[in-house]
């Protein structure tokens, strides 16, 4: 294992953001692994630790195959993580919002191209990304619809939905679009929890990640099969949202089926508690996210389900 | 007549309520909308807002047709001097069109749009941000600059900044009205969390002059500015390379040669200047950092090149 300083950036009254990159193998690019790009994604930068440790056993054991390099980034943004803040300290912006990166732009422009210029040339990229709504959701793992990435290769991962995502304007400045259009496969896995820590979720994701490995050939180590992934556009994904506001509690369970007109959560008055909106499923399916804060307002997605 | 154009309930006993001023009269068909507001940490549009709004009101003879204020878009933001939406941590100019059956904030911008759609003209007016001072202009993407620019001419601004499409733009409320067809004009200036009193009576004598050239003011208009017109190359773009504080000294709307010391960035620690800034290029500055912390990266100033590069060339 080495470990690289692959971007420094000066603060007037810190020490230097150094974002560190931990490289596996000696050859070929073959895979890239990035965790926290946000400074709340606790969960992604604790599954990259993990992988890390685990890469560092492999290596010694000579489980790498010969000629592939392997590079993990587990954290990018530690700045906010550091002051309990999710986007830019200074100027609130996002790191996954600024790729491909410009290095005379402004200064999370010049963060993502310090990074994305490391990131290129790889066969796989895999993110371990994060929801923009607060929220529980089933481990999964992702891809952007560019025509560039066949779809087929998430069921390397062996976990239990790929989801295929059309691309929307303001995706066309995440990681993960532009690594496609840099020609890496690129994925995004999903690890259940964001700035908590899900152990088992962790595990699931760890072991996906080098299942992959190990099913495209850059390591040795046998990991047991996974689930036959099921391959599902985000079309199939049905939105449910609160018709009221108050406090909310989900009695759905993550990853549970549900049938078609299930009671799954429900909305309390806050002054005098009295229920005021009973929130049922339209369709029949598994529960793929659920809103996890105590307070709700109206119009805001609750919870979303995998359609049978 | 005040109007609640889109409303969503709040968790605990409150409704988030977009609202609107809608003046009118005379028999005119003619509409002239202003919103502002869109990003909460910007205020210059908040007086701007209630200038037309009270000049309107006190000589609503001359006035054929209907002008719609919304002055606070994100009323939420503005609340709690927060530039995003609270809660989604999300840049409301970045959720347009919206949609109907969506999030809160998507359904709150597709009431917007519903409403806004309609209008002859739609002025959305920003304060650039708390780090940037900014001289008033029009900013204008390059696919609508001919239908744009005779109008952003009328507005009373120093300069029509034509700049290049991006993909990511495209969910701006601007991009979804001027799709629509509903012509749409961003003004930035000013400054983030500060009202710059000039500038807004800049803008208050442009509106007024906008409204007398599209049929539906009659009173008293002043003769406004003949502004630059920009292409995106020719402005020059000065970022930091190091980190500090960043004291000017050259002036806002200084002109300036490449070269030229236009400030430095210091270290308060040490007591030793981290770098010296100097202009990239010949020109005007209309663009200057307000706020002194810098990384390196952070924007100082913007240029706005010579003539040669001005707006001939654009207009050929
Ligand atoms: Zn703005």
């Amino acid at each position: 294992m080495t470990k690289e300083i692959i971007y420094t950036l000066k603060s007037p009254y810190r020490e230097n953001l150094d974002v560190t990159a931990f490289r596996f193998g000696k050859g070929e690019k073959a895979a890239a692994v990035v965790g926290a790009l946000r400074g709340n994604e606790i969960q992604q930068m604790y599954v990259c630790s993990q992988l890390i440790r685990e890469l560092k056993k492999l290596e010694e054991k000579g489980q790498i195959s010969p000629d592939k390099e392997i590079t993990v980034i587990p954290c990018v943004n530690y700045y906010s993580m550091n002051i309990g803040k999710r986007f830019w300290t200074m100027d609130n912006t996002d790191i996954n919002r600024m790729f491909p990166g410009y290095d005379m732009g402004e200064t999370t422009q010049r963060i993502a191209d310090g990074v994305f210029s490391d990131l290129q040339g790889y066969e796989y990229g895999i993110q371990l990304a994060s929801f923009y709504q607060p929220g529980n959701f089933l481990a999964h793992v992702k891809m952007m619809e560019t025509g560039f990435t066949d779809k087929e290769l998430m069921k390397l991962f062996g976990m239990e939905y790929g989801i295929v995502r059309n691309p929307r304007p303001y995706d066309t400045t995440t990681l993960n679009y532009n690594w496609q259009i840099w020609e890496t496969k690129a994925f995004s896995v999903y690890a259940s929890a964001t700035d908590s820590i899900d152990v088992k979720s962790a595990e699931t994701a760890l072991e996906a990640i080098l299942r992959f490995l190990y099913n495209t050939g850059i390591i040795t180590k046998k990991v047991r099969s996974g689930y036959q992934t099921e391959i599902i556009p985000e079309a199939n994904i049905a939105q449910i949202h609160s018709d009221a506001a108050g406090i909310f509690v989900s009695t759905a369970e993550i990853g549970g089926i549900v049938n078609e007109n299930d009671i799954i959560g429900k909305i309390t008055d806050p002054f005098d508690g009295e229920t005021i909106s009973l929130i049922r499923t339209n369709f029949s399916g598994i529960v793929y996210f659920e809103y996890n804060s105590p307070l709700i307002n109206e119009n805001t997605v609750c919870f979303k389900i995998i359609r049978e | 007549m005040i109007k609640t154009i889109a409303q969503a309930a709040l968790a605990v006993n409150e409704k988030l309520k977009i609202r609107k001023n809608s003046i009118r009269n005379g028999s005119g068909k003619t509409r002239l909308s202003i919103v502002t507001g869109i990003h909460g940490d910007e205020l210059e549009g908040q007086y701007l807002a209630y200038l037309i709004g009270s000049r309107i009101q006190e000589n609503i003879e001359f006035l054929d047709g209907t002008v719609d204020i919304y002055p606070a878009l994100n009323p939420l933001g503005i609340d709690s001097i927060t530039r995003g939406i609270p809660l989604f941590d999300l840049d409301m100019n970045r959720v347009f069109p919206g949609s109907k059956e969506g999030t809160m904030p998507e359904t709150i911008a597709a009431a917007i749009i519903d409403d806004l759609h309609g209008s002859d003209i739609c002025i959305d007016v920003h304060s650039s941000n708390i780090f940037l001072k900014e001289i008033p202009q029009t900013r204008i993407n390059v696919s609508t600059a001919e239908t744009l620019i005779p109008y952003a001419k009328m507005l009373n601004v120093d300069f029509i900044w034509v700049h290049e499409s991006a993909t990511v733009l495209e969910s701006t409320l601007a991009h979804t009205l001027n799709s629509m067809g509903t012509k749409t004009l961003v003004v930035e200036m000013g400054v983030g969390m500060r009202i710059t009193k000039e500038y807004c009576f800049q803008l208050l004598d442009g509106v007024f002059n906008l409204m007398k050239n599209i049929g539906m003011w009659s009173g008293q208009t002043v003769s406004v500015r003949e502004p630059i017109v920009s292409l995106n190359r020719s402005v020059g773009f000065v970022n930091s390379d190091a980190a500090g504080i960043f004291v000017p000294c050259a002036e806002f709307g200084d002109h300036v040669k490449k070269g030229q010391l236009i400030g430095q960035v210091l270290d308060p620690l040490t007591g030793k200047a981290a770098a010296d800034i100097k202009a990239v290029c010949d020109g005007m500055i209309f663009t200057l950092r307000e706020y002194p912390v810098v990384y390196g990266g952070s924007l100082l100033a913007r240029i706005l090149q010579a003539d040669e590069n001005g707006g001939e060339k654009f207009e050929k």
